[in-house]
């Protein structure tokens, strides 16, 4: 362990009044397996949005192994409403969103929560379609197939990974016929084809029973170890979540409302209320 | 089926292509008029799958193919027409003298009418493009009468409303079947290109698309810059075997015949945008008789006069909108695979039809 | 250029850009709430044209009496075409719906040459919309005052609709989240028939209008003002009704000033609407009063 792939600050995204993630600070190191969990609407989603490019926050930076990749600090009102008080000058650098394919290009892929496959391509095309972004080849020498060599190892790669992760027999199949674990999976095999350092998953189990769980679990361990990945995921599995995370970080209503490891998260009172539901007096 | 007999299939294909184009262009066959329209069959088929590569590969809806059209055109016009014609064909206002100086060969005068629409393609993609591509059909249409617009305009350079005849002519098919096979050959191996499979993710799912590194706006653009320029080739060909153009041929209800073919073929289908470049384009010629008054047995039949051919265009696009999406091809191509399967199919159709009826018999 | 001279323009833009923004509306609206860019909106334009043509020149009915039903067969025409091109292709691709809105309005374009033939035929006349008034040195057409207030009315009209009444909320609703309004049991069908029925309508009051200033009626006559008109709506926020009529207010002046100014660039006057587009969607891309979208991932 050591670096930080990844590190949150002060992140707020607002959508007209609606404040979907208010101050979200997190930090993920290499190596990790982080859970962010919370009830339906907590903005769990909205958080991948921002860190993967996706929504430019309204306020707040983002970091990827130290480089920012997107930071928003507007002056005057805006700064005093959400900065709060661990303000520092060099925050305010110019507003700066890198676009989501830039960030992929940087080392972080993803997943999404209602699966977004190329429906209508094959399931090799699916994965070999994400290597075309480490291609070095411009589109008139790929046109003529000069880049044969690059072509030809990136097929194979394709292939591999393609076995690795068992999908090597339907890889003629098209994407949107695979039953849906299948299709759950290569959406992971995808992300996987960018050669990432970090993996954002978004649900990776919704729609699963519980021994499709199960295997999920030794499937994310697996890959985490043979690709050296450092794992984020959205899950509402909790005993998925609670065998597989090394933290976990609640969010509710937007905000961050515990962390730790799945021990300290279980016990925590605010956290029972947030999944059970309160009736403040007041 | 093995290898082999596809291999030779193809070949067997391709030479009876070669034949039966040899044997139309020594006129063993056919006739003057067949001729014209097999090799407009062949530039339509350029143009089409030029705008089935932005439209249904990349799946953005551009509608500027007309404009595209005429910049080839009038680069084909104006620099390959022969010098001692100038001055009678400017005769209101002459040619602008720097632009007279310059005579190309034909093939250069494509290129650079080409490059030209490239290069106003990528004008007004990059603004258009790097938001919802909804705007780039109003834009791409707005384009495509504003370059009609200017070239009006332009007396000492397009020679205005009059616009250029005189035009050196094509006087074998192999020019037009050349250049298809060639336009189309480099479009299908972009298609099949790391390029294109990005251009087919954007189509599928732009946000999984570009969550994959597909940088969005450059691949739109590329597809949208190709497109034009070989749109523009098919424009340059088009102007020489018509040997005249003037800016009211691109009036942009031109368009509208390349996104019949490519909706009768299939958006995303190249053989299938070919086979219906052939049919709509020989179509059009032979639904000419619904223009002409028809009599039959000395009664005239009053709803055949001129219009009607375009009325029952209009309405053939809306029914395969409406009723077959997919066209001919949806978005498969051409296979020896896939005729295998059908006549499998139809064979099992036989012979499951063939039994039933020897059970009914006994 | 003396102020007499400026300001007979700036009251003929003023009404031109009236025009153009009774025509924008009904993009503006049918795409707020299908996404949908209703290119055969030009033509319904062209088609109340004929209509005024028939009754009053071949039927001779009086304008009294014209004018309200050419109101309705427009409206009738409108929904026809939501009906038979649109609304089978509900759950289609967006690309086939525009492509059959194009069909349409090549259909109704072709239908018009066939039938009347390409012959420009003339607007009949209508005396209290032509008839010329002189103030001072400017003397303009009544019609080129009773635009802009008409425009006026309309919006604080389709305004008080949107925003107080019940359909207006469905129609709020629709536009904002297709599904999930027809989910919360709005009827979706119905919300888009009110949408083509008060875009039709307005155009058919825009061609009166039209007729009284331009005259000559031709199947083609649609095609630019509807081009215009939509880029008149991307520019004032499309999805937005105020918008759509400044967008169209605004280019109608703009359009006007610069052959004014320049009497040079006449030939390119309607070229002008496409060079605004693209300016603006560079500049502005969410036009003068439009609100930020943000796709849901």
């Amino acid at each position: 362990m050591g670096k930080t792939v990844l590190e949150v600050n002060d992140v707020t995204m607002q959508f007209g009044g609606v404040v979907a993630v208010n101050n979200l600070s997190l930090h993920v190191e290499e190596g990790e397996i982080i859970a962010l969990i919370g009830p339906n609407g907590a903005g769990k989603t909205t958080a991948f949005n921002v860190i993967t490019g996706v929504y430019a926050p309204t306020n707040g930076q983002v970091k990827f192994k130290g480089e920012l990749i997107s930071a928003n600090y507007p002056h005057g009102q805006m700064r005093r409403k959400y900065l709060g008080e661990q303000e520092t000058l060099d925050k305010y650098s110019a507003k700066k969103s890198l676009t989501p394919d830039r960030i992929t290009k940087l080392g972080v892929a993803r997943t999404f929560q209602n699966i977004r496959l190329f429906k209508n391509l094959t399931v090799f095309e699916n994965v070999l379609t994400a290597k075309h972004m480490r291609s070095k080849a411009n589109f008139l020498s790929a046109t003529f197939g000069l880049n044969y060599k690059e072509e030809r190892k990136n097929r194979q790669e394709t292939d591999e990974l393609l076995t690795l992760l068992g999908l090597y027999d339907v890889r003629g199949e098209i994407a949107s016929s695979l039953p849906y674990g299948k299709q759950r999976h290569l959406e992971i095999a995808r992300a996987l084809a960018t050669r990432p350092e970090l993996l954002l998953l978004d649900e990776p189990a919704a729609g699963m029973n519980p021994q499709e769980t199960d295997e999920l679990t030794a499937f994310i361990r697996r890959i985490k170890e043979d690709f050296h990945l450092t794992v984020f995921m959205i899950e509402h599995h909790m005993d998925l979540v609670m065998e597989i995370s090394d933290r976990i970080y609640v969010l509710d209503f937007g905000k961050l409302i515990a962390e730790g490891t799945p021990e300290e998260i279980q016990n925590n009172q605010r956290v029972i209320d947030a999944y059970l539901g309160v009736q403040k007096d007041e | 089926m093995s290898r082999k007999q596809k291999n030779i299939g193809t070949g067997i294909l391709i030479l009876a292509a070669v034949v039966l184009i040899a044997l139309f262009d020594n006129d063993v066959i056919g006739n003057a008029y067949v001729k014209r329209v097999l090799n407009l069959a062949a530039i339509y088929a350029i143009i089409s799958v030029s705008m089935n590569l932005v439209n249904g590969f990349t799946g953005l809806f551009s509608l500027g193919q007309a404009g595209f059209m005429a910049i080839g055109a009038f680069s084909v016009a104006i620099f390959t027409v022969p010098e001692q014609y100038i001055s009678s064909i400017f005769y209101i206002e002459p040619m602008a003298p720097w632009l007279a100086a310059i005579r190309l060969p034909f093939v250069a005068a494509l290129l650079v009418g080409g490059l030209i629409a490239a290069a106003l393609a990528l004008l007004i993609g990059y603004p258009v493009l790097r938001l919802k591509s909804d705007y780039l059909a109003i834009a791409t249409l707005g384009f495509s009468e504003i370059i009609r617009i200017v070239f009006t305009q332009l007396q000492t350079i397009t020679n205005g409303a009059l616009g250029i005849n005189r035009i050196p002519g094509i006087t074998t098919m192999w020019v037009p079947f050349g250049a298809a096979a060639v336009c189309i050959g480099i479009m299908v191996l972009l298609i099949r290109s790391s390029y294109g499979r990005a251009f087919k993710a954007i189509r599928e799912d732009d946000i999984a698309a570009e969550a994959m590194g597909i940088n969005l706006s450059f691949h739109k653009n590329l597809s949208f810059a190709v497109s034009s320029f070989f749109t523009a080739i098919g424009g340059g060909l088009y102007a020489a075997l018509l040997t005249s153009v003037d800016p009211k041929q691109f009036y942009f209800t031109m368009t509208y015949n390349f996104l019949l073919i490519i909706v009768l073929g299939g958006m995303g289908s190249v053989t299938g945008t070919v086979i219906a470049s052939f049919i709509i384009t020989g179509g059009l010629e032979w639904l000419r008789f619904f223009d002409e008054p028809l009599s039959i047995m000395g009664v005239n039949i009053p709803i055949f006069r001129s219009g009607l051919r375009m009325v029952v265009f209009s309405i053939l696009l809306m029914v395969l909108v409406l009723f077959y999406s997919k066209g001919l091809m949806g978005q498969k191509e051409f296979s020896w695979d896939g005729i295998y399967r059908q006549y499998e199919k139809i064979k099992g159709r036989l012979k499951r039809t063939s039994a039933k009826r020897k059970g009914g018999a006994a | 250029m003396s102020m007499d001279i400026f300001l007979q323009h700036l009251l003929n833009g003023i009404s031109v850009g009236s025009l153009y923004a009774l025509i924008a509306i009904g993009y503006t609206m049918v795409y707020g709430i299908l996404l949908l860019i209703n290119f055969a909106h030009g033509d319904i334009f062209m088609m109340a044209s004929y209509f005024m043509i028939f009754a009053v020149v071949d039927f001779r009915m009086p304008i009294w009496l014209a004018l309200p039903l050419i109101i309705l067969l427009t409206i009738v025409l409108g929904m026809l075409l939501e009906r038979s091109a649109y609304k089978p292709l509900r759950n289609a691709p967006r690309m086939s719906i525009m492509i059959s809105a194009i069909g349409a309005s090549y259909l109704f374009e072709n239908l018009a040459t066939y039938l009347f033939t390409g012959v420009p035929k003339g607007y009949p006349d209508i005396p209290w919309l032509t008839k010329v008034v002189n103030i001072g040195s400017i003397s303009f057409q009544i019609v080129t005052v009773i635009a802009p207030v008409l425009v006026a009315a309309i919006l604080i009209g389709l305004m008080a609709l949107v925003n107080h009444t019940k359909t207006g909320m469905a129609m709020r609703a629709v536009s904002k989240d297709f599904e999930t309004a027809r989910l919360m049991g709005i009827k979706i069908d119905r919300v888009i028939a009110a949408t083509f029925v008060i875009g039709s309508g307005l155009a058919a009051i825009g061609s009166v209008l039209w007729g009284a200033k331009y005259s000559s009626v031709y199947p083609l006559m649609g095609v630019m003002p509807g081009l215009k008109c939509f880029v008149a709506a991307v520019f004032g926020g499309i999805g937005n009704i105020p918008g759509a009529v400044l967008g169209g207010i605004v280019l109608g002046l703009g359009e006007t000033l610069l052959v004014a100014f320049f009497p040079g660039l006449t030939g390119y006057r309607d070229a002008f609407a496409f060079v605004v587009l693209i300016v603006m969607l560079l500049v502005r891309p969410n036009g003068l009063l439009g609100e930020k979208t943000t796709d849901k991932v």
